[in-house]
């Protein structure tokens, strides 16, 4: 048992090694860009798929989602333009939230009536975000981008978490649209009963996220369960699960915006995505062993590099 | 205001309906992308881009990368299906609809409960979607 910690901290140290090895300078502007047609084509999608491999594991352990990690990290350390990773990005968590809605909407932890009015100011706004984001200049986006990454780590750190909040009346709208709902939980042996409040403030907050998964193809997982659970009151596993429904929902329509204008070359998607896949297998099988907190640590760690990473690339540093 | 009472069942029917959709909709899309990516890699279908440009192209902006590929935007991808690069795309849309049917599945279940309300809310999500969809928000590229 104690080696899978060794693992993966050798597993750490080989991420880190690839991607400093994948010289950033090559991403940064065409004329430095020009070394990487040295490769072979299938280079960087092989170490993409590596990559995205680790990512896959770190994100399950992280607790985070693949989306975050993933056009960060692709961006700052990559050949490829940020168009294309957005594109890869929003599918990679497309795909994951796809095939983890079925299982979460039928064991009731995902609520489609919660999910149902909050994806649609999401998934209107991702649209505007995607179209926004599209439309400035890459490295306007990139500064931003960053700027998100970093504030994404600070929220990592400092946000709290309520099991169950304290819901103590449900707010007018959402009595009115019946949201509320029962689980069962398993720890407790027993059906849990949950409702919501402050949902006018909760869906407002949603414009700013749907706007942001847009224009830089993150999942929104990251801000998504601290509307739900901190802000609207619902327990944490449904915020939990109701987010990564939802992403399929808002990442559906600011993917659509992306592969209408280009951005998806299926060379560097389907590998991302089985690499993200396969290493959320593995990472989901060492989640009874790793120890979290370290795990969260250097996911902050690895998210805080790319988001400077990004920022000074925008910046022209 | 009186407190919600809870009394619906664990997961209700257009909820049920909407995961057997979805999860049907998810395995017929992630079985076409690997099947037309596989068709693509070990080159049984002629390419539109040889993979040996692709690193050419990947350092562009998606504007550049259209034009200098000689691809119309949009769904101008549907009219390049013959080639093994863009089969891909196939899959691709199919994953990025499955959405849009899953909530027009539900639909006819919330109106037979009456619920017009989200049969409302449901249909405008289906008209986003499907706008985002058809390629008509257009932007400008940079």
């Amino acid at each position: 048992m104690k080696n899978w910690g060794g693992i993966l901290c050798v597993l750490f140290g080989a991420f880190l090694m690839l991607i400093l090895l994948a010289d950033p300078s090559f991403a940064s502007d065409p004329a430095a860009a020009a070394p990487t047609v040295e490769h072979a084509w299938w280079f960087w999608p092989l170490i993409l798929f590596i990559a995205t491999f680790v990512m896959g594991i770190f994100a399950v352990l992280g607790g985070v989602g693949g989306g975050v990690l993933f056009v960060p990290i692709v961006s700052g350390f990559f050949p490829f333009h940020l168009d294309f990773v957005r594109g890869a990005g929003l599918l990679v968590a497309l795909c994951g939230a796809l095939a983890a809605g079925p299982g979460l909407l039928k064991s009731s932890l995902a609520s489609l009536r919660l999910a149902i009015p909050v994806a649609l100011i999401a998934s209107t706004c991702a649209i505007i975000g995607a179209m926004v984001g599209l439309a400035l200049p890459t490295n306007i986006v990139q500064i931003f981008l960053g700027v998100v990454i970093i504030l994404i780590c600070i929220l990592m750190l400092t946000a709290k978490k309520s099991t169950y909040p304290d819901v103590q009346q449900s707010d007018k709208l959402s009595s009115a649209l019946r949201i509320y709902g029962v689980y069962y939980e398993d720890s407790l042996g027993k059906d849990i009963d949950w409702k919501i409040h402050r949902t006018p403030l909760g869906l407002l907050l949603f414009i700013g996220i749907g706007l942001m998964a847009g224009m830089f193809g993150l999942g929104a997982g990251w801000a998504n369960v601290p509307v739900l659970n901190l802000v609207m009151g619902a327990p944490l596993k449904i915020s939990v699960a109701t987010s990564k429904f939802l992403l399929s929902i808002t990442d559906t329509s600011a993917a659509w915006v992306y592969l209408n204008k280009g951005c998806v070359i299926p060379l560097m998607v389907v590998p991302s995505l089985v690499g993200i896949m396969l290493g959320s297998f593995i990472g989901v099988r060492l989640l009874k062993v790793a120890k979290p907190n370290i795990i969260r640590w250097m996911v902050i760690v690895i998210l805080a590099f790319a988001g400077l990473r990004a920022l000074l690339k925008g910046l022209g540093i | 205001m009186a407190q919600v009472e809870i009394d619906i069942e664990k997961a209700s029917v257009e909820q049920t309906l909407y995961a057997k959709v979805l999860e049907k909709g998810m395995y017929i899309g992630l079985l076409t992308l690997f099947i037309t990516f596989l068709i693509y890699v070990l080159g049984l279908m002629e390419l539109k881009i040889p993979m040996s440009d692709l690193p050419k192209y990947w350092q562009m902006s998606a504007s550049e990368y259209l034009h200098a590929a000689g691809i119309g935007d949009g769904w101008g991808w549907v009219t390049l299906l013959g080639y093994g690069d863009f089969l891909n795309f196939l899959g691709i849309a199919l994953l990025a609809g499955v959405t849009i049917i899953c909530y027009i599945a539900i639909i006819p279940a919330l109106l037979k409960k009456n619920d017009y309300v989200y049969a409302g809310i449901a249909l405008l999500e289906v008209i986003v979607l499907s706008l985002a969809a058809s390629g008509i928000l257009s932007v400008g590229g940079h």
